[in-house]
């Protein structure tokens, strides 16, 4: 078991783990402010309520929101799927279970990487659903 | 692993908020890709996050974020700054604190409009 004590805390050897290792805290860093940022614009300045169709069209109009919301989608779901392969680790006994359940995380963050970036890309906004709109439930 | 040593209470939590907003963000993802099915579908999906109880899950995972940024920050302090392992208890009780220090304005926003507060910014279009 390695233990973080500030002098050696990185999995030794170079490998895949290393890159791991540091891939979770440079995705972290960047993660913070994405997250605080999306949390701040679609909470707090903007009620969630409001965060329709219109407003997306509107913000997507600009390609640099595509752009945040890409990174923000791909960082998260590397970061999270990342963790979830590690916590795997942890707990699943077995070389060829590990294997199966890693493989189908794999695939299922490929998929939803997949369809958030075709969502991204895709979108055109449908005339006449422009303009501030709350949604009432 | 950060089991044992740099406390446990942190790792666990870390862990369990971790996977708590990794499945909101699986949903997410596909609650998004309903824009390309159009207005009204979008819409409808949306509105239910404007519901009472998906308002209060929602204030849940925004605490769940919080704890897992300032905890993260003080995972990445303990690897990069020598002697940092020193002060990791306090730096837990720190990201605590901010935690709810965090959570306490956002609360307001989030589930203010269920009693009726806050409904200021629910005309904003942007």
């Amino acid at each position: 078991m390695r233990f973080s004590t500030g002098y050696g805390p990185r999995p030794a050897g170079g490998g895949f783990e290393t890159f791991s290792w540091y891939f979770m805290r440079i995705t972290a860093i960047g993660l913070i402010f994405l997250v605080i940022i999306h949390l701040f614009i679609n909470h707090v300045t903007t009620d969630v309520a409001c965060t329709s169709y219109q407003l997306v069209a509107g913000r997507y109009a600009n390609p640099y929101w595509r752009v945040y919301d890409w990174l923000l989608l791909t960082l998260a779901l590397l970061h999270g799927m990342n963790g979830l392969r590690v916590v795997v680790d942890d707990y699943v006994q077995t070389g060829a279970w590990r294997i199966r359940i890693q493989s189908l995380l794999a695939l299922i963050a490929l998929a939803l990487f997949m369809v958030g970036t075709i969502t991204l890309i895709t979108f055109q906004p449908v005339a006449g659903f422009l303009g501030p709109h709350c949604l009432h439930p | 692993m950060y089991k044992g040593q740099s406390g446990m209470l942190a790792w666990l939590f870390h862990r369990i908020t971790g996977l708590g907003v990794l499945l909101f963000l699986l949903i997410h993802i596909v609650d998004i890709s309903l824009l390309g099915f159009g207005p009204n579908i979008y819409n409808q999906g949306i509105a239910l996050f404007g519901t009472p109880i998906v308002r209060i899950i929602s204030l849940a995972l925004i605490g769940a974020v919080f704890y897992h940024a300032f905890n993260g920050i003080r995972i990445m302090l303990i690897d990069f700054v020598p002697q940092a392992v020193r002060y990791q208890r306090s730096m837990f009780w720190a990201a605590m604190t901010l935690t709810i220090v965090c959570f306490i304005p956002i609360a307001f926003f989030v589930i203010g409009p269920i009693f009726g507060l806050n409904t200021g910014n629910t005309a904003s279009g942007m």
